[in-house]
């Protein structure tokens, strides 16, 4: 894990203030596209927490995403006026609870039976909502009304309107960062972080490694599943796509491209990718080729990620500034 | 009429376990031996599939085109091997997933250059069409016969070379230790290139006997990739033992779920995995 530094801090901000405008100039097309990214980033931001922080290499976190989306729009599919908070804390501990029996039986495993375990759950719970006749099968199934935010009798933002949508979602993602900066700064953080350098040495410390492993993993599920019920929410259909093990490849590949171990990386990965898959096919079908190349070269030559590039730039820069400050003493 | 049918499906759930077999044995021995986490070994399986159609269409005869598939399937498993996963010899089991991943995408997208997005059928050769009457309505097509055979087979060319050659001496010693045989003086990038290769033809070859059952479609080995990672962790992974008895157990699971639960039918062999790594985290036969 790295430190965040002050030049780090300044990018951020930098980046917060454009994605901030970009609604003035982004026309509606773009809007809507930089909405969905954003709901990604918070779904891979929440895999970093399992694989950068942690060292719990998920394959299966898809699923999360996907129960997520699916619980909205099955609870509340009948329901002409959602109650915004009420579904949102339902979907939550459902999600959360879905998180904990997977969680529960995945970590008592590690390396490669972990990842496949959770590839192996993702594509049970697919399953489960692919065939079944009850929630629309392979069609997926449609949310009739979106949720309301209301305060008292007022609606205070309107789902409906796009930029209203994207600031609210924005909101989110900047308050999913805060939330996990603050608990990888906590001591419980300290322990996952420890847990993926040495779980063998944290674990002779007296922690019980186990229970941290599992926490991380609910808490982690639990924002994919805030990911999914804000894409369910955004577009109103769910398809058990979400749940393919495509896409939790795809989110590993955001987190690893970006850069693991930090939390604005994801962000930066998934922006990439999204961007690249959005640009590609207009010049090939056969788009995906380039796609694993891409991939390929990524875990050849650029193990750390963007993230990575950036914090050496950074290294060096403030290291030159150290230097310069020592010329003159 | 009753116990001719379950007869069927029984012999449906062994053929289709013992296809997985081939499938589950390269992949625990790749795991096993080589510490790789291959994700692309349902894209040999489709290779072997596609093969498969192209050169029995060429050739005009399964066996033939089967017989020109293999060495194409060795060739091709060796070539993966030397420029793509030796680069992921002690790395990170996250950037194999990556890897490997992306191996799947390159090779989906080729087949859908070279050989476009349609179903093709394999035709069954005059020699094994068929069936073996059981009742009046019920019978037993020849070919799946032919397909249990084959990787009986197979199977047991697998035992033998593994617990009675010198090649398969190499490789058990591999399997549970690593450092010690190469500081024996054994040449571990050769060996690993040989287990890759192997597993990759075994895969290859379980595409080739199903695709006249089961047609050729794209995203064909995607599926079958999940279900032998389930047939793996079952077994344990490692053990090519394991591998045959969960890959039967999936089989059988498999085929009866679908005639007794249909609307569960895919989740039978997941919950069956979840059952067995409640009881033994390590699977039936692996090491802790």
């Amino acid at each position: 894990m790295h430190t965040v530094t002050r030049p780090i801090i300044i990018f951020l901000c930098i980046c917060l203030v454009l994605l901030l405008l970009f609604p003035a100039v982004g026309g509606p097309f773009y809007t809507e596209l930089v909405t969905k990214i954003m709901i990604l980033s918070i779904f891979t931001i929440s895999l970093d927490l399992l694989i950068g922080f942690t060292g719990l290499v998920s394959f299966g976190h898809a699923a999360f995403f996907g129960i997520g989306a699916y619980l909205l729009a099955i609870l509340f599919n009948e329901v002409e006026h959602i109650n915004y908070w009420w579904s949102l804390t339902l979907t939550l501990s459902l999600t959360g609870l879905a998180a904990l029996v997977i969680g529960w039986l995945s970590i008592r495993t590690s390396g490669i039976y972990f990842i496949m375990l959770t590839l192996a759950f993702a594509q049970m719970c697919f399953y489960f909502f692919f065939e079944s006749p009850h929630f629309g099968g392979d069609d997926g199934i449609f949310l009739a009304n979106k949720p309301e935010i209301k305060f008292g009798t007022h609606q205070l933002i309107d789902l409906e309107n796009e930029h209203h949508y994207y600031y609210f979602v924005l909101a989110w993602l900047v308050g999913v960062y805060l939330f996990l900066s603050m608990i990888l700064r906590a001591p419980f953080g300290h322990v996952l972080i420890a847990i993926k350098a040495n779980e063998q040495r944290v674990r002779a410390l007296g922690y019980s490694t186990p229970h941290y492993k599992l926490v991380s993993f609910v808490i982690a599920g639990t924002i994919a599943g805030l990911a999914g019920f804000l894409e369910a929410a955004h577009t109103s259909f769910v398809t058990p796509a979400y749940l393919g093990w495509h896409e939790s490849g795809m989110a590993i590949m955001m987190v690893i491209l970006g850069g693991m171990g930090t939390l604005f990386g994801p962000v930066i990965g998934t922006f990439i990718v999204v961007l690249l898959q959005d640009f590609l096919p207009n010049f090939t079908e056969h788009w995906k080729l380039i796609m694993g190349g891409i991939i390929i070269g990524v875990v050849l030559f650029l193990p750390n990620g963007i993230a990575g590039l950036i914090y050496s730039i950074s290294n060096r820069f403030t290291s030159s500034q150290k230097e310069h400050g020592r010329e003159h003493v | 009429m009753e116990s001719s049918f379950y007869l069927i499906q029984l012999l449906n759930g062994i053929q289709y376990g013992f296809l997985l077999f081939l499938l589950a044995s390269g992949l625990t021995l790749i795991f096993g031996i080589m510490g790789i986490i291959n994700l692309a070994h349902g894209a040999f399986y489709m290779i072997g599939a596609y093969l498969c159609y192209w050169l029995t269409g060429i050739t005009g005869n399964l066996f033939t085109g089967i017989l020109l598939a293999i060495p194409l399937s060795i060739l091709f498993g060796y070539a993966v091997e030397r420029l793509a996963i030796s680069h992921l010899y002690n790395r990170d089991h996250l950037y194999q997933v990556l890897l490997t991943y992306a191996l799947i995408l390159i090779a989906n997208e080729l087949q859908s250059i070279f050989w476009g997005n349609d179903v093709h059928s394999v035709a069954i050769p005059e020699v094994l069409k068929g069936s073996i009457q059981l009742t009046d309505n019920q019978a037993y097509p020849i070919y799946r016969l032919f397909i249990s055979s084959a990787c009986i087979v197979l199977a047991i060319l697998m035992y033998w070379v593994i617990q009675k050659t010198k090649l398969g001496m190499t490789i058990r010693a591999g399997a549970s230790n690593r450092e010690m045989v190469q500081a024996l003086g054994i040449n571990i990038n050769w060996l690993f290139a040989i287990v890759f290769s192997m597993g990759a033809t075994l895969a290859a070859l379980a595409g080739m006997l199903s695709a006249p059952v089961n047609s050729v479609y794209p995203g064909i080995g995607d599926n079958i990739l999940i279900i032998s990672f389930v047939v793996v962790v079952i077994g344990g992974i490692g053990s090519i033992k394991g591998a045959f008895i969960g890959a039967l157990l999936i089989g059988l699971a498999d085929t009866f779920g679908k005639v007794l639960l249909p609307e569960m039918a895919s989740m039978v062999a997941y919950a069956l995995m979840a059952a067995v790594l409640f009881w033994r985290p390590q699977g039936l036969f692996g090491k802790v």
